[in-house]
């Protein structure tokens, strides 16, 4: 069937900020569909509120709108671009919510604007519950027994017919929010009332509990005509029970026979044909490891994570052919991009195996509870493939940038075996370590699958891997003796199973530099192979690669033009998000049109940057300087990029020189020289710029010394990482103490630097120098005073509070650090303006989080400029003047989006350490409509109670005061304990007092729990006591969907938005025209 | 212990022994389905062949009782990793041991990906796994270049008539080397199948007045199936509907005066498209064969292309013009592979039922 040319101009709607459960996979979904939209010559008119995203970039869509998604805002934006058709399955489930939305409304019918890609009937039959089971008893497909229920008491009923454990699936939420497995009556209860609350329906499921069967995925497509294909069948390592996004998985399955495999391949096809689905469809299967049972768990009928890991693990491009599917194609006329012979109607063959691992942050979240259920943690993944499954675990581990390499990498030996087998029990991030100690021990495998359910198979390949631990350290009495190192064949066989240098020299006792000469000289190297879709059997054009040890080498250096290597920023986490993906791919697309091969390594198959078609080639593999140096053996780059990676490539600089290779762009010794205590304090003093007095310290007693010379409060943070992991601010030796604890619990190579804490205004610049001049788009103030990570904080274009003189004083710094730091290309600075004095707290010579923010409010494109600078071209070459760029006539506000609800147990309240996981933006013709356009895309929507519970620290209190007095003026109840109900009282706002946790009820959480609060404002002390009580109230909030504000000056402003609320008509900004 | 693979062109791959430790020559070829190992080995297509799996982890799941024939065909067994346990709830062994059992020589620890891709350049090859690690190459090459598959239908097929029960149709089987799934497919579906040796004659088969004819997969070159064909002639020309799979469609097409040819490395895998040029439908099938009908040679008169494959265009299914012989290249009983054209089945049943 030919595309349908009624459809001419469509509607794309993303998925929004980055939460828990709906993250970078929709930006590359959403990007190559955009792009395949637009070869076919369509029109895209672009919907998403996250900034950081490619696919709000004008070269992807025609018009761009970074506005909230809300129903309200699509139905302004169909009548003023006037779209003939919307395309919703692209970004994951926000999308698809909004489309039934508009769809039950009758809005698209009464403007004649179709859906494609799937239809309201599709969306509903997949997505309700009641209707999803009707359908697949009607085709004979088993469900799981099991109940939708509005209610606690039905729930109970039911659940006490067919027994516990039972496993609770709120419907339309994502990454499985609010849903668990209950063990009792109370257990159901606590997840059901919670459940209900989080449904957009109300609706939860109670399910039979099928935990422990094994967990298997099928990627489906299906076109109009009715032909289907599965892309990819996955296996949960971790059994049902785990959400599939927090489990490790391998694609292919590895333990299904064919009969099997292929009886749920002929379920998927039967499902997504019944759904009537056009485009592409994930089921989740549970299939009972002792018999051919099976049940369905559960069906998207859209792009999801799991479509985009099978698009990495296959090379077959999902959203592209989904996108040409909605247009009416079929999937025997859509070409196989990777082979450019076949067609989209094919399944891929693999020859190789994958392995992804999620990435969780209890590294961020250190009180979180490790614990993993059907409800989503992860932030991000990592992907990696070779011929083995060891292998592709061991490289997966490596990538995952947690200070794990190896199966030992945590530590279980002291636990006693009784101990080890009980803690086994626990499912948690850490499992398959602790499976390989218990290998270690000499349990059976037999022990260890009856309390994990984890199939025999995948223990024994861990079991490999300990044995191939013990080979290594078997050796290290010979190396220790001098009578020799390690037998080409045992080095030969580590090798095949991706043991890295640095732990085959950890194992014998080698040195690292020994373990790598010794395998030059056996000549055991890393060769590449070729990710075809068609394991071998047509010859491919695209050259996607990956690693493994021996055979033939399919990656050929290509001679004739400049080489460039541009470092990825590996899996998504909190602090390095995929504003560094953004960076990533733009850089690599300007250097391709300044005539460069370009060369893309990178491990995370949710982004952009690991698309087949953005480098001209692209290695899948973990980012350390091994894996690198193996890619340059062969590539022999005339250089490399790390300035846009994120720390992660920034820490592969030293490596890269090393291997000879040149970086481009700022100089590695300028890079130190910015992190480098002593040598920055030096370029600061020769630059007469003041910054907060501070020192390094190695150990707490060193940090106590300097925080009382300084006085208190002092800033503590480890130098070298993103986000300001670990940064704490601390009032007292106490803190000092238990800081420091903390950041050592992890080596560290470099010092910990204490600062003097300074509470002024934070402003954050984003720069481009040439060596000589600089560029700046605009200075970014932070709507929180200093102490806030800027990750964390509102962040205002163009800077609403500064006089002319600080924003010159800004210019002149900003000029003065990047000169004499050699910047050539990004810097970022981040500022505290106290008074009219402009203080120096960081500086980073490379690209920020803010970067595609700033690029996108200012329309000037800083990461291509500053790619260009780096291949050489000067600033006022490249059509700009140089300095601080004229403000824009508009104004944004950048709102960091959290999802501590996901994380059971996290700390909520905000700090030096960034906790968001992503953004939205707000930008309009007044401050006032971009700061509640911002509110509006982070999702909060008040009034509802006109209830809220003010509490805050004794420094907030005057200011309370009168933001207690606004929010009463617009109508707000205001409850508050004791202290801060007596300040509002004397203020003479009304407030009423309640009691605290510890007090008798009716109390702070009775109120909570009680469903009728909208906002809670908590600013807890500062320093390590921020008291139990607190993090109970904030906790309690935010999982019972509760508003909770740490930081007064969040606060101020979301009265602010509040009081104009009365924007009816919001302005929609086609972001494209800036 | 150690072993050999050593191709027709001179090109030695060194890996580790498995199954039976002896030599043995035959043409090599390659299969892409990464489940079914256990429906491969036991394909009786195989005959005269060793296989390469190209998924590189084999016998992950044992020995199940997944087989297509009482036992194994292929010459040989060529994998990259041989998994060293089995895990499956059916799992009754280890497949290194039915190797063994089988006797069946195979090598393990080669680069699989490297010998597909020279095996799809230059074509499929004759090639020697050897566990002599003191081989002569000038003395075995030639031995290796003389190889020739030869008559393995009489091999393969049954050697005396047998019969599956059943209420519905009866039909008539020809084996020229049937997988069981052929004859499960009829007889699930409550055919009475009697299956007969390739060399059974037409008139036999008439006499025994079936409500259809089944002709079954098989190995080698059609072309060399002379004496076959002729009968398979005599009985297009009864009105029994036909149904023929793979070797059977080939030798359908040979009795109606087409050619065939030999496919350069062949398809065998579960992930071939093939386009219902009927309805333009297409279903991902289950494919295993080294020749093909070249449909151009065929008169249009006589047969209409039925299916094409699409990734190459080359010919899949042919219907016979004004008779009730369908026939298809690939392999709708699947086993290993997708069941998607497992219809075929009940359209043969329609056709029998239509027919009386």
């Amino acid at each position: 069937m030919p595309k349908n040319n009624e459809i001419k101009r469509v509607l794309v709607i993303g998925s929004g900020p980055i939460v828990i459960g709906q993250a970078a996979e929709f930006d590359y979904a959403g990007t190559q569909a955009c792009r395949s939209l637009k070869e076919e010559g369509l029109e895209v008119v672009l919907l998403n509120s996250n900034p950081a995203t490619i696919m709000t970039d004008k070269d992807i869509a025609d018009k761009v709108y970074i506005e909230p998604l809300t129903a309200e805002v699509v139905e302004q934006l169909i009548l003023k671009e006037k779209p003939d058709s919307v395309l919703p399955t692209l970004g994951g489930q926000a999308a698809l919510n909004l489309a039934m939305e508009l769809e039950e409304s009758g809005f698209l019918k009464r403007n004649h604007v179709r859906l494609i890609g799937t239809t309201a009937e599709t969306i509903k039959k997949a997505e309700d519950r009641l209707e999803f089971k009707s359908t697949m008893e009607k085709i004979g497909e088993p469900c799981a027994a099991s109940l939708v229920v509005e209610n606690v008491e039905d729930g109970v009923k039911f659940a006490e017919s067919i027994g516990y454990p039972v496993v609770l699936r709120p419907a339309y939420t994502l990454g499985g929010s609010g849903g668990g497995i209950a063990n009792s009556r109370h257990q159901l209860m606590e997840i059901l009332e919670n459940g209900l609350r989080l449904s957009r329906v109300g609706q939860v499921l109670v399910e039979r509990c099928i935990a422990g069967w094994k967990e298997i995925e099928y990627e489906v497509m299906r076109d109009a005509r009715g032909n289907c294909i599965t892309v990819c069948n996955m296996e949960n390592v971790d059994p049902v029970g785990v959400h599939t996004g927090d489990s490790i998985v391998v694609a292919p399955s590895q333990t299904l026979g064919d009969k099997e495999y292929q009886m749920l391949r002929t379920s998927a096809l039967n499902i997504i044909s019944e759904l009537n689905i056009t485009g592409g469809c994930n089921v989740q299967y549970a299939l009972h490891p002792d018999t051919f049972e099976y049940c369905v768990i559960e069906v998207n009928p859209r792009v999801s994570r799991s479509s985009a890991l099978a698009s990495k693990a296959t090379g077959y491009p999902i959203a592209k052919v989904a996108a040409k599917i909605a247009l009416g194609y079929t999937l025997d006329e859509i070409k196989n991009a990777v082979t450019k012979k076949t067609y989209a109607s094919f399944e891929p063959m693999l020859d190789y195996c994958v392995v992804k691992i999620p990435r969780l942050p209890f590294d961020k979240f250190i009180s979180a509870k490790r614990t993993l259920t059907t409800q989503m943690k992860a932030t991000g993944e990592v992907m990696s493939i070779c011929d083995n499954f060891e292998g592709a675990l061991m490289k997966a581990i490596r990538s995952l940038e947690q200070h794990v390499d190896c199966l030992l990498s945590y530590d279980f030996s002291r636990l006693s075996k009784e101990e080890l087998l009980e803690d086994l029990k626990r499912v948690d991030d850490q499992r398959i370590w602790k499976i390989a100690e218990a290998i270690r021990r000499g349990i059976t495998y037999e022990i260890i699958h009856e309390i994990t359910r984890i199939d025999i198979w995948f223990i024994d390949k861990i079991a490999v891997l300990v044995e191939m631990e013990q080979a290594l350290k078997a050796c290290a009495p010979k190396v220790a003796s001098g009578r020799g190192g390690i037998d080409r064949e045992l080095l030969k066989e580590a090798k095949r199973l991706e043991f890295p240098d640095s732990v085959i020299a950890r194992l014998t006792g080698l040195e690292e530099r020994k373990v790598h000469d010794l395998r030059y000289e056996y000549g055991i190297r890393a060769v590449y192979k070729m990710v075809d879709t068609c394991a071998a059997e047509f010859a491919a054009e695209t050259p996607y690669y990956y690693s493994v040890f021996g055979g033939e080498n399919e990656a050929e250096k290509t001679d004739g033009c400049k080489k460039v290597l541009v470092l990825g920023s590996g899996p998504i986490r909190i602090g390095q998000g995929i504003e560094f993906d953004f960076c990533s791919v733009h850089c690599t697309w300007a250097f391709s049109k300044e005539g460069y091969e370009t060369i893309i390594v990178n491990n995370n198959p949710e982004t952009v940057s690991t698309d087949f078609d953005i480098a001209d080639k692209l290695y899948f593999e973990p980012l350390t300087p091994e894996d690198v140096e193996s890619i340059v053996d062969i590539e022999k780059p005339d250089g490399a990029v790390v300035q846009f990676g994120g720390q992660t490539a920034i820490k592969l600089t030293e490596a890269l020189m090393k291997m000879g290779v040149p970086i481009l762009g700022t100089k590695a010794e300028d890079v130190d020289a910015a992190e480098d205590r002593e040598l920055f304090d030096k370029i600061l003093e020769e630059c007469r710029i003041p910054r907060p007095k501070g020192d390094t310290v190695y150990t707490a007693e060193e940090a106590k010394g300097v925080a009382n010379r300084l006085g208190y409060p002092v800033l503590v943070r480890p130098s070298y990482v993103l986000g300001g992991q670990g940064m704490q601010i601390a009032i007292n030796d106490h803190d000092i103490d238990e800081f420091i604890g903390i950041i050592n619990r992890i080596a560290q190579d470099h010092p910990i630097l204490v600062d003097k804490y300074l509470q002024g205004k934070e402003i954050e610049v984003d720069a481009v120098c040439d060596g000589e001049n600089i560029l700046i788009p605009g200075i970014m103030e932070h709507i929180e005073r200093a102490g806030i990570h800027s990750g964390d904080s509102i962040s205002v274009y163009p800077a609403q509070s500064l006089s002319k003189e600080t924003k010159q004083t800004i210019e002149e710094y900003t000029k003065r650090l990047a000169r004499s730091l050699h910047v050539i290309g990004l810097i970022n600075i981040q500022f505290i303006v106290c008074g009219e004095e402009v203080y120096v707290i960081e500086v980073n010579p490379r690209s920020s989080r803010t970067v595609p923010y700033i690029s996108k409010v200012t329309g000037i494109p800083i990461v291509s400029l500053a790619a260009k600078v780096i291949i050489g071209h000067k600033i006022e070459e490249l059509g700009y003047a140089s300095g601080l760029q004229p403000e824009a006539d508009y104004f944004a506000v950048k709102m960091p989006v959290f999802s501590f609800e996901k994380i059971r147990d996290a700390d909520i309240s905000l700090g030096p350490e960034m906790k968001s996981t992503g953004e939205c933006l707000g930008i309009a013709g007044t401050f006032d409509e971009a700061l509640y356009k911002a509110f509006l895309g982070a999702g909060i929507r008040l009034p509802k109670f006109n209830n809220m519970i003010l509490t805050v620290r004794d420094e907030d209190k005057p200011e309370a005061v009168e933001i207690g007095r606004r929010f009463a003026q617009i109508g707000y109840r205001i409850f508050a304990t004791a202290g801060t109900a007596q300040a509002l009282k004397a203020g003479g706002v009304k407030a009423i007092t309640v009691n605290k946790i510890e007090q008798e009820t009716p109390n702070l959480m009775d109120l909570i729990l009680g469903h009728k609060i909208d906002l809670v404002i908590d600013t807890p002390p500062q320093g390590a006591e921020r008291g139990k009580d607190g993090f109970l109230i904030r906790r309690n909030a935010v999982e019972t969907g509760v508003n909770v504000l740490t930081a007064i000056d969040t606060a101020k402003a979301l009265i602010t938005s509040l009081e104009n609320t009365n924007i009816q008509k919001l302005t929609l900004v086609n972001i494209a025209e800036i | 212990m150690k072993a050999f693979l050593i191709l027709e062109d001179g090109t030695v791959f060194a890996g580790t022994s498995i199954g039976s430790a002896r030599d043995m020559i035959s043409e090599i070829v390659f299969n892409t389905s990464m489940t079914g190992y256990l429906e491969v080995l036991t394909d009786p297509s195989y005959a005269g062949q060793a296989v390469v799996m190209t998924y590189p982890l084999i016998g992950n799941y044992g020995v199940t009782p997944d087989m297509e024939s009482d036992k194994a065909w292929p010459d040989g067994y060529i994998v990259k990793e041989l998994s060293r346990v089995a895990s499956n709830f059916r799992c009754e062994g280890e497949l290194n041991d039915f190797l063994i059992s089988q006797d069946i020589p195979g090598i393990a620890g080669i680069d699989t990906r490297a010998l597909t891709k020279l095996l799809r350049e230059k074509g499929t090859m004759n090639g020697m796994i050897t566990t002599n690690e003191n081989y002569c190459m000038d003395e075995i090459l030639p031995q290796i270049r003389e190889y020739a598959v030869g008559d393995v239908v009489s091999e393969a097929a049954c050697q005396d008539t047998y019969v599956l029960e059943g209420k519905g149709p009866s039909v008539a089987l020809m084996d020229f080397g049937a997988k069981k799934n052929i004859i499960k497919s009829l007889n699930q579906r409550g055919c009475k199948v009697t299956v007969y040796p390739a060399d059974t004659t037409a008139e036999q088969i008439i006499r025994s007045e079936p409500d259809g004819i089944m002709l079954s997969n098989g190995p080698g070159d059609p072309k060399s199936c002379t004496s076959i064909i002729e009968e398979i002639k005599k009985l297009s020309e009864t009105n029994i509907p036909i149904f023929a799979i793979c070797l059977g469609h080939q030798l359908m097409a040979l009795a109606h005066g087409a050619k065939t040819y030999k496919l350069k490395y062949g398809h065998r895998g579960g992930n071939h498209p093939v386009k219902d040029l009927a309805g333009g439908r297409v279903y991902i099938s289950s494919q295993n064969h080294g020749y093909a009908v070249d449909y151009s040679t065929m008169d249009s008169t006589v047969a209409e292309e039925a299916f094409i494959n699409v990734n190459d265009g080359t010919n899949e299914g042919i219907s016979y013009v004004g008779k009730n012989i369908f026939t298809v290249q690939f392999h709708p009983e699947a086993s290993p592979g997708p069941q998607d054209s497992g219809y075929l089945f009940d359209r043969f049943l329609d056709m029998m039922k239509g027919a009386k």
